[in-house]
């Protein structure tokens, strides 16, 4: 089998690969998350002052290539700042500023589908604007927000492959690495696919699946 | 429970069918042979970042470089349709392999590594690498001075393969194209790039003063047209276009055009 030779040898410097885009993919997501909740409901604030920035950062990260953001913050803000920027970091940065973008509409989309009564209902009870939010409309929204999440997690580790370009070795870059020295571009390739594959499927299955049943467990309908 | 045994199963098929499919290796994908009815096609391809051989002209949006005109004059000499591309230069071995295309002239050093994948032309150009640092940089003279020092470097060439010799693994940065490595240089993100010394001559000339070279030229580099493995006919009629462009002077002529001086 010159096929399992081929994987055993790559395996090291692909192994190396992985770590990195399963710790930028979880900094990503994690950043992402608390940006897009904060921003996704400054989008809904009333007040101008806030809901404008909101707006901006939004549109400035959805309507960008992520790619184009990457160059932007690498290449383009040492000569600015007179002294390089941290690599790692400023990856982290990117991700999950552009991460952020996503979440927060997702956030918003998610607490704008629950229906007017239920604030309505709360805030008759005596709670005020934000304990309405807190105890009664985020819990709810959040279950709905859990499958486009899951999506944004995944969408995110895919591009991850794309720190490539600021000189990252992530899994898809050591594949190529690997194949710049070795010419096994078949076999690397579909060995990356597969990891990719299997952390996809990880993160469906005990991200989103085991988080929708334990959240299903709290309804008493 | 039954959820995380079908997930596991799941992977285990996906594992098992990859396994399957590379199984029935060493499939040739073929060309589509579009031929031309008075010539036929060549497609070459260079990496276009790897100025004076191959960039993109700012000014029309076109390939340009000696590396450009060099196929150009050898497949008007050996009566060949040139169509030029441009690609990563890690890519172009396994390009070449996949009969992706005929050539490439993208700069590429003779190796007896690369000699195992494909086949070269004779050599047309002698290169060599040189070691570039910052201009403030006082501490740097040559390549002996770079261990333990931060270079920057493109993935897949010989200038890659020397930093790994001099300096540990994690201490290099590799970048897709020789200009972003550079440019990394320049921003002051490393101490060093170990590159072809004509690409970073030019860089300099092209009003990048903040980078110098330092310390001898490591010449020992010749440059080869690279064709897919057992396409004697293609190296053949290069090698009698190449023998016969130096003789009439249009090898000069272009060498000139690009390195302001006479071949050595």
């Amino acid at each position: 089998m010159e096929l399992l030779q081929i994987w055993k040898d790559a395996f090291p410097i692909l192994m190396m690969g992985l770590k990195l885009t399963i710790q930028l993919t979880s900094l990503a997501v994690f950043f992402g998350c608390i940006i897009g909740l904060f921003v996704g409901l400054g989008k809904m604030s009333r007040i101008k002052l806030i809901k404008i920035p909101a707006i901006t950062y939004i549109e400035f990260f959805r309507g960008s290539p992520l790619l184009v953001q990457l160059f932007l913050i690498y290449f383009g803000l040492p000569q600015i700042l007179g002294h390089p920027v941290d690599r790692f970091w400023s990856a982290v940065a990117v991700l999950s500023l552009n991460s952020g973008a996503y979440c927060a509409e997702i956030f918003r989309a998610g607490i704008q589908s629950i229906e007017k009564g239920q604030m309505e209902a709360a805030r008759s009870l005596g709670m005020t604007h934000i304990q309405a939010m807190r105890y009664v409309i985020l819990p709810q929204a959040f279950k709905r927000v859990i499958p486009p999440l899951g999506n944004e997690f995944i969408a995110m580790m895919k591009d991850t492959s794309l720190v490539s370009v600021i000189g990252m070795a992530e899994l898809a870059r050591s594949g190529q690495l690997y194949i710049s020295t070795t010419y096994k571009a078949f076999q690397i390739w579909f060995l990356v696919a597969i990891f990719y594959i299997v952390m996809t499927l990880f993160i469906s299955e005990f991200f989103v699946n085991r988080m929708e049943r334990r959240l299903q467990a709290g309804d008493h309908s | 429970m039954k959820k995380t045994l079908k997930f596991v199963l799941l992977a285990v098929l996906v594992l098992a069918l990859a396994v399957a499919a590379v199984g029935c290796d060493g499939s040739e994908p073929t060309k589509e042979q579009a031929k031309d009815a008075a010539k036929p096609k060549l497609i070459a391809a260079a990496d276009a970042t790897f100025a004076p051989f191959e960039f993109t002209d700012p000014k029309t949006g076109k390939y340009v470089g000696f590396d450009v005109e060099l196929i150009q004059a050898l497949c008007d000499e050996a009566g060949y349709e040139l169509e030029f591309r441009s690609m990563g230069f890690d890519g172009l071995i396994a390009a070449l392999q996949a009969n992706q295309i005929d050539a490439a002239v993208s700069a590429m050093t003779i190796t007896d590594e690369r000699k195992k994948e494909v086949d070269f032309s004779d050599p047309y150009y002698k290169s060599g690498l040189v070691v570039a640092v910052q201009a403030k940089d006082t501490e740097i003279k040559g390549f002996e001075d770079l261990k333990g020092k931060k270079i920057a470097v493109q993935s897949g060439t010989t200038g890659a393969l020397q930093a790994e010799k001099i300096t540990d693994k994690d201490k290099i940065t590799y970048f897709t194209n020789a200009d972003q490595a550079l440019l990394e240089l320049k921003n002051g993100a490393v101490d060093a790039v170990v590159n072809d010394f004509p690409v970073s001559a030019y860089f300099i000339q092209q009003g990048n003063k903040e980078v110098k070279m330092v310390g001898e030229i490591l010449s020992a580099e010749e440059y080869g047209i690279a064709v897919p493995k057992g396409k004697t006919e293609t190296v053949e009629k290069l090698n009698a276009a190449l023998k016969k462009i130096k003789e009439n002077g249009k090898y000069d002529q272009i060498y000139k055009k690009w390195f302001g001086e006479e071949p050595k």
